[in-house]
């Protein structure tokens, strides 16, 4: 499934990257601590993640990620928006929890 | 039923393997006394994440915790680097946590807003080089007796 | 479901806790920040974390948190499981990644604690 089809089902906010949305999304990944991110996320994957500062950025550019949900209506930092869009990385908001999120993507993609 | 309680616990910066003994501790204790749930909870929070902010960043501190009918007071005073600027401090998601900090699952900058959100009342001060302190007053349910 | 459910679905091996395998279970919280389980993790939940330290344990224990579950194959630190057995909070351990976990349990019916947060009005369940 594309990013598109997935910000309309959950109704995402697009807090950057409105034009990199034609991506497929292979998986998700729940967590907040980069060195298990670093470790385990796959390419294509969509994260879900409350951590906002500018390295989550590095991290998804490094992994190859389609973009990153913060949850719980976390706004992402100023720093962390300009570095997202010279990588070409989406940053969604959503208002429900990493586990409604989570479970919604779950049910949509898999 | 005795509404009671006074003491104070002193906290080693540093002491991550200790994080959270005394607000456990604090917890059980006015669990046993019959304090209200709601009330619990809130005290849990603000002298849990009061004691991981001494331990993460300061030299020592004491929790002082005073509890009768009426309210629970949580004074929380320690040794350290102190807060720069107070007002980014009770910024939700600012923070100042080493990458240490953060993959132990701290330093999301959601302290200070946490214990603000428990308390009834709220007073911060710090000063640079020498030290924190946060006063937290919950406020009892009219009907405790 | 049942706690003992919630293990089958998640192909889970208990590590602490056995006897509390028949505890009724509605709501999951999914996180890695401690800080954010101690904001708005709920009361009776399963806390859903790849985090391993003794603070988990303390956090549930201020929480009241019913079961912790360890993602991604995640073995807790020898001082966690003491510190789970002194204050007599559940741990299971699953190798299923956290994404695969929420998803499978909100498809069998568990919900998040929280439907929505981030405005003034915080509507819990």
């Amino acid at each position: 499934m594309d990013l598109t089809a997935i910000v309309k089902e959950l109704k995402l906010t697009v807090a950057q990257g409105e034009l990199e949305l034609t991506r497929d999304v292979s998986g998700g990944y729940v967590g907040d601590l980069l060195s298990d991110v670093m470790a385990n996320c796959k390419e294509g994957n969509l994260w879900i993640t409350r951590q906002t500062h500018q390295n989550i950025v590095a991290v998804a550019s490094l992994k190859d990620l389609a973009g990153i949900i913060l949850v719980q209506g976390k706004e992402p930092e100023r720093n962390t928006l300009d570095k997202a869009s010279s990588e070409g990385i989406p940053i969604f908001v959503t208002k429900l929890s990493a586990f409604e999120v989570a479970g919604k993507l779950y049910n949509l993609i898999t | 039923m005795n509404l009671n309680y006074e003491n104070s616990f002193e906290i080693q910066g540093g002491s991550f393997l200790k994080a959270g003994e005394v607000s456990v501790f604090v917890k059980k204790t006015l669990q046993r006394m019959g304090l209200p749930n709601d009330i619990l909870r809130k005290v849990a929070i603000a002298t849990y994440e009061s004691e991981i902010n001494i331990i993460s960043y300061a030299r020592c501190g004491v929790i002082h915790i005073d509890v009768n009918a009426t309210r629970v007071l949580i004074d929380v005073q320690d040794e350290g680097p102190g807060i720069e600027d107070i007002q980014l401090a009770m910024r939700a998601g600012y923070s100042t946590a080493s990458e240490e900090i953060r993959e132990m699952g701290f330093g999301a900058g959601m302290g200070i807003p946490n214990i603000m959100s428990c308390s009834d009342d709220f007073q911060i001060t710090s000063e640079v080089n020498k030290g924190t302190h946060l006063k937290v007053m919950i406020r009892m349910p009219a009907n405790t007796n | 479901m049942t706690l003992y459910e919630i293990m089958d679905i998640l192909d889970a091996k208990v590590l602490v806790g056995r006897k509390y395998l028949g505890t009724e279970i509605y709501t999951a919280f999914s996180a890695d920040l401690l800080s954010d389980v101690l904001a708005f993790a709920k009361a009776k939940s399963i806390l859903l974390t790849g985090l391993t330290n003794p603070q988990i344990v303390r956090t549930a224990s201020i929480l009241d948190i019913a079961a912790i579950i360890l993602v991604r194959g995640k073995i807790p630190q020898t001082e966690t499981l003491r510190l789970a057995e002194q204050l007599d909070i559940p741990i299971l351990t699953t190798r299923y990644i956290l994404f695969e976990a929420s998803g499978r349990l909100y498809t069998n019916g568990i919900r998040g604690c929280e439907i929505k947060v981030g405005t003034d009005d915080v509507i819990a369940i």
